[in-house]
């Protein structure tokens, strides 16, 4: 069977997994920000924190995601086989490139800039929110980006611990070694990240600061 | 008010046998024993090569650093009872790089003192245009601008308005012209003397350019490694019999022409 045959007549369920894959990655990708940001942030006057945050992050990145994802499902309330596992172990990978980013983008600011704005009186929080932060977002936003394109990749191990998306296409093309059935789960993985890619490529030129 | 408070009213700044070390453990002293004595509408120079300590003095006024011994008086209180950011809003600060803050427009840069003590839009607008014009550059046509659409010449005048905008009675700066080209040099010195004298405000000024000192002081303050080595008058400077005051002097002498 040609693949394109196999697309088209799959077509209504290659757009379900595609959907299914892409909240999947929504959905981590927003729990990832809301903790790599303010953790980003936090560990910029923190020292002790900022290396164990750093570290643990880094550890998580060096686990295979599919060990990942196996030694999740023994641990409670966060594991099992499904959906919630899978977005635990794709936050643990996204936290990485968030966080560090935040916090070389909040620190790499020109030291004359921050000279000038404790000279003038501004508060440690004025500084944070209405200096630093603006300055470093569209580096924060290229962490980000770089989150989402590999956690679009790492998503489709998830379907092995039973939380669907692309991936499922995947492991079944694998059994049935059918190149047309991993087309079907790999070229949809592939676009999603490109266009991720591209969009938040943009928005990140849109908030650069020159 | 007592004696000692009275006697303080004729100096805006004042050290007092000041030491300010990197840390308490640490030899490196960066100045050692200062005591100096800055009256209200006074252009005080701090003359010194880098590492002379002059920077260092700069940020002891606004508190950027405290004294690690001795007390630094302002407005008659020492700088270790101020609150740091009050201190600060009331003295204004011009740096060599500008310190633009890059992702706010000249009027923003301008305007961020008043902003920061709320002052109403239409008042912090009609500043920022007085400002604007004051250092030399038209509001219609730079307010919108961001820094890195502007020369240098144009981001120090930025920095200079910016620094005014709350019009404190200090002003710090340090090295404003020191990396412009000779030419807007020049000119912003020019500039600046004619600003400073129709200001009338306390301005303390750190350069490592005699030509610049005699310019624009009205009492010169040499530096050397972190200790004063004289105090004097512009016209009488070049006078004084020490070898750093000599040396700057042959500064002078070797260029050509520098002698206007």
């Amino acid at each position: 069977m040609s693949p394109w045959t196999f697309f088209f007549e799959h077509r209504g369920e290659i757009l379900e997994a595609t959907l299914s894959h892409l909240t999947l990655v929504v959905i981590a990708m927003v729990i990832a920000t809301a903790i790599g940001v303010p953790l980003g942030m936090l560990i910029v006057q923190r020292a002790a924190l900022r290396n164990i945050a750093l570290g643990v992050a880094s550890v998580f990145q060096t686990i295979p995601s599919l060990a990942l994802f196996g030694f999740l499902i023994p641990v409670p309330f966060i594991g099992g086989i499904g959906r919630r596992t899978a977005i635990v172990a794709l936050v643990l990978y996204a936290l990485l490139p968030i966080l560090r980013n935040t916090y070389v983008g909040l620190t790499g600011i020109d030291p004359a800039v921050l000279q000038a704005a404790e000279a003038m009186g501004m508060t440690e929080a004025q500084i944070l929110f209405r200096v630093r932060f603006p300055l470093a977002l569209a580096f924060i936003l290229a962490g980000i980006r770089t989150a989402t394109v590999i956690t679009i990749g790492v998503a489709t191990i998830a379907a092995a611990i039973g939380a669907g998306g692309l991936g499922t296409f995947i492991f079944r093309g694998v059994a049935m070694v059918s190149d047309a059935v991993i087309l079907a789960g790999a070229i949809p993985a592939a676009l999603l990240a490109i266009l991720a890619d591209i969009c938040l490529g943009w928005l990140e030129r849109r908030l650069e600061v020159v | 008010m007592n004696a000692k408070a009275g006697a303080l009213a004729e100096s805006t700044i004042e050290f007092r046998r000041v030491t300010y070390s990197v840390s308490r453990t640490s030899p490196q002293t960066l100045v050692a024993d200062i005591s100096l004595a800055i009256s209200s509408g006074e252009t005080l120079v701090l003359l010194g090569r880098s590492g002379s300590g002059k920077t260092t003095l700069l940020k002891l006024i606004n508190r950027l650093l405290l004294p690690t011994d001795g007390q630094v008086w302002v407005q008659g209180r020492a700088t270790a009872d101020w609150d740091p950011i009050r201190l600060r809003r009331s003295i204004g600060y011009v740096i060599q790089e500008a310190g633009l803050f890059p992702h706010f427009t000249v009027a923003q840069n301008v305007g961020l003192v008043p902003a920061l003590e709320k002052w109403d839009t239409s008042r912090t607008a009609a500043r920022v245009a007085e400002l604007l014009t004051l250092v030399g550059l038209d509001p219609g046509e730079f307010s919108t601008r961001r820094p890195h659409e502007l020369s240098g010449g144009q981001r120090q005048r930025v920095g200079v308005a910016r620094a005014l905008a709350a019009d404190p009675p200090i002003l710090l700066m340090d090295e404003p012209f020191g990396a412009l080209d000779p030419i807007t040099r020049t000119e912003l010195q020019r500039e600046f003397s004619t600003l400073a004298r129709r200001l009338g405000k306390t301005i303390v000024f750190v350069t490592h350019d005699l030509r610049e000192a005699l310019l624009l002081a009205s009492r010169i303050v040499l530096l050397q490694t972190g200790r004063i080595v004289s105090s004097a008058l512009p016209q009488e400077f070049l006078r004084i019999n020490h070898p750093e005051v000599q040396a700057f002097a042959a500064s002078l002498d070797s260029l050509p022409g520098a002698r206007a």
